[in-house]
């Protein structure tokens, strides 16, 4: 049984979104998706500066025998991108929901959010999995 | 799983279980108008007997010239335990293993071939193999496009001084994938590429630079300054090199400043025989920071659960069974058996073995050349700096002479004048560790005597 924070939303693709509070959000997955994923050796990011569209393919977790997407949930432009990954993809085994965020993005409306999955949604769609 | 084809009894018994009537019927939602029917142009089969016959009479055509031709494909020495060696049946597949962890002994070769490529082009990083140069210098473009995340416009610059085959691969390759290749000028005096000509370049979004060392015509380029420019233009450099010549030439690592980011070439000079073109194998190398970007299989070493010494494939998911659409590249299976010729060869000579095979081709050619330019009528092109090739120009058309010459068992040289006009009547010459001094005095004799039957243009 996993856990999901319900101060923030998810996407069905199992990447969280929370609201910074200055007109960013913050990005990760969820930890039902990386302890699917196992052990992760490699996180590539998307580049600062970089538009998403919503459902884009931003970012690469990569464990010993899979390479997974992560899907922006919103569309927007990335103001951030958690460098620490790079040396230590294994944050986002240990610390999914805090040290192992992925990227921040200033989402280009607000209108994308009310889309996402509170966690308490989210949960049953990560266990029917 | 036994390796038995189907009988006509398991294919019934396979359409039964997926209620199909026949096989035929599994193709048909690919549009008639898109299949073919009969193969013309294939003639019927023929029996062991007669397939031995046939070709025993077209190596008879071949005949053994004496070969001056270069041009991508080098006739050097082949020790004769190369290809005893890798012809045992414990070698003998072009195959990687699939279940590639318990063949220790086929990871091992290939972690030692990619050991000895890297230390040759003084690069981080070796594949497994490549299909041979030309898909290499495709497959590196392509990679470079994936690697270099600053530009967006997927653009390539390549000399024109690059071999005219592996432009032509390269373009074939990627220009249904948005890739612009553009093809750089040489100075017409030393036939090299000159940063001071790419200034137009300078300032615009350029994915990577393609530098070819020795280039087509033999020629030494000024690998340093390029690779500096093109650094300085946030492009990547794409060496295409030939590995003989590193035993003399500076490393591609060591290019410039930084050293190029993606190294490649033909390992054909390495055992591999020139059998009416292939099959070769590729060779493909790079900066670490690049290695989660390129194709091809990647052997590394590991420690087993005991301690004990493994060899065990790398970074998969960068390969089309795990990533599968998003895959670096469609290679898995590559020129294993010829990989094998190129390791083996490259440990028995040795860094110093090599070094003598490097130096006896820059010896015969410049005898060669010295011979063939003391005929009338026959000049060098360019001055210079020239590993084992060199381009000679001639008073007149290259391919009745080149005809004649074959008439005496000479193959003479590559005609360059389809392929750069601008030269006129142009001929690539190449005379390796294998040509003695009397092979390079019976050519200068029959060119001497060719040259005074066919008529001046």
């Amino acid at each position: 049984m996993s856990n999901a924070p319900a101060d923030r939303r998810y996407a069905r693709s199992h990447e969280w979104v929370r609201d910074l509070g200055d007109g960013t959000v913050e990005i990760g997955i969820s930890d039902h998706a990386q302890s699917s994923l196992g052990d992760l050796v490699f996180v590539e990011v998307p580049e600062t500066g970089r538009t998403l569209a919503a459902g884009e393919a931003c970012a690469v977790v990569e464990s010993v025998k899979a390479a997974s997407d992560i899907y922006s949930p919103l569309s927007g432009t990335v103001v951030a991108v958690n460098e620490q990954l790079a040396s230590a993809p294994e944050l986002i085994n240990q610390q999914p929901y805090e040290a192992g965020w992925i990227f921040r993005l200033r989402p280009a409306d607000g209108a994308g959010v009310a889309a996402l999955l509170d966690a308490k949604a989210y949960l049953a769609v990560a266990d029917s999995e | 799983m036994p390796f038995i084809p189907h009988t006509s009894a398991d294919v019934r018994t396979m359409l039964e279980a997926i209620g199909v009537p026949n096989i035929e019927t599994l193709f048909e939602e690919i549009p008639s108008a898109l299949r073919i029917g009969a193969l013309e142009g294939v003639p019927s089969a023929l029996n062991e007997l007669q397939v031995l016959q046939l070709m025993s009479a077209r190596a008879r055509e071949d005949g053994r010239p004496l070969c001056f031709i270069g041009a991508g494909a080098y006739d050097h020495f082949i020790p004769s335990a190369v290809w005893s060696l890798i012809t045992r049946g414990e070698f003998y597949s072009a195959y990687t293993p699939y279940q590639a962890e318990a063949s220790q002994g086929t990871l091992q070769s290939i972690y030692e071939f990619q050991s000895m490529i890297t230390a040759l082009t003084g690069m981080a990083v070796s594949n497994a193999s490549m299909y041979e140069g030309a898909t290499a210098v495709a497959e590196a473009c392509l990679m470079a496009v994936r690697a270099n995340r600053k530009s967006k416009s997927a653009r390539i610059l390549i000399p024109r001084s690059m071999h005219p085959h592996y432009r032509a691969v390269a373009r074939a390759t990627t220009a249904n994938q948005g890739l612009v290749l553009e093809e750089l000028p040489f100075a017409r005096a030393s036939g090299q590429t000159l940063a001071e000509t790419l200034k137009s370049y300078e300032g615009s979004d350029i994915t990577a630079l393609v530098i070819q060392q020795p280039n087509f015509f033999g020629v030494l380029e000024e690998v340093d300054e390029l690779t500096d420019w093109a650094h300085a233009q946030g492009a990547l450099v794409i060496a295409a090199i030939n590995p003989t010549s590193l035993a003399l030439l500076k490393p591609p690592g060591q290019w410039g400043a930084k050293g190029a980011d993606i190294a490649i070439g033909d390992g054909q000079p390495l055992g591999c025989p020139l059998s009416s073109g292939g099959p070769y194998f590729g060779f493909m190398t790079a900066r670490m920071e690049h290695v989660r970007q390129m194709p091809g299989r990647i052997v590394g070493r590991t420690v087993d659960l005991d301690g004990r010494r493994g060899f065990t494939l790398t970074l998969q998911a960068r390969e089309q069974h795990i990533r599968r659409g998003k895959a670096t590249s469609n290679i898995c299976t590559n020129q294993g058996l010829l990989m094998m010729a190129g390791t083996v060869y490259m440990a028995l000579l040795g860094a110093q073995g090599l070094e003598h095979v490097a130096t006896a081709c820059m010896s015969r050619t410049a005898e060669l050349v010295a011979a063939l330019t003391a005929l009338p009528g026959v000049r060098p092109m360019f001055g210079g700096a020239h590993f084992h090739e060199t381009v000679l120009r001639l008073d007149r058309p290259v391919a009745p002479i080149l005809e004649a010459l074959a008439a005496r068992n000479i193959e003479g040289g590559f005609d360059l004048s389809p392929y750069y006009p601008e030269f006129g009547p142009s001929l690539l010459v190449c005379a390796t560790e294998s040509r003695t001094s009397a092979d390079i005095s019976a050519y200068a004799l029959a060119l001497g005597d060719v040259l005074k039957n066919v008529r001046a243009a």
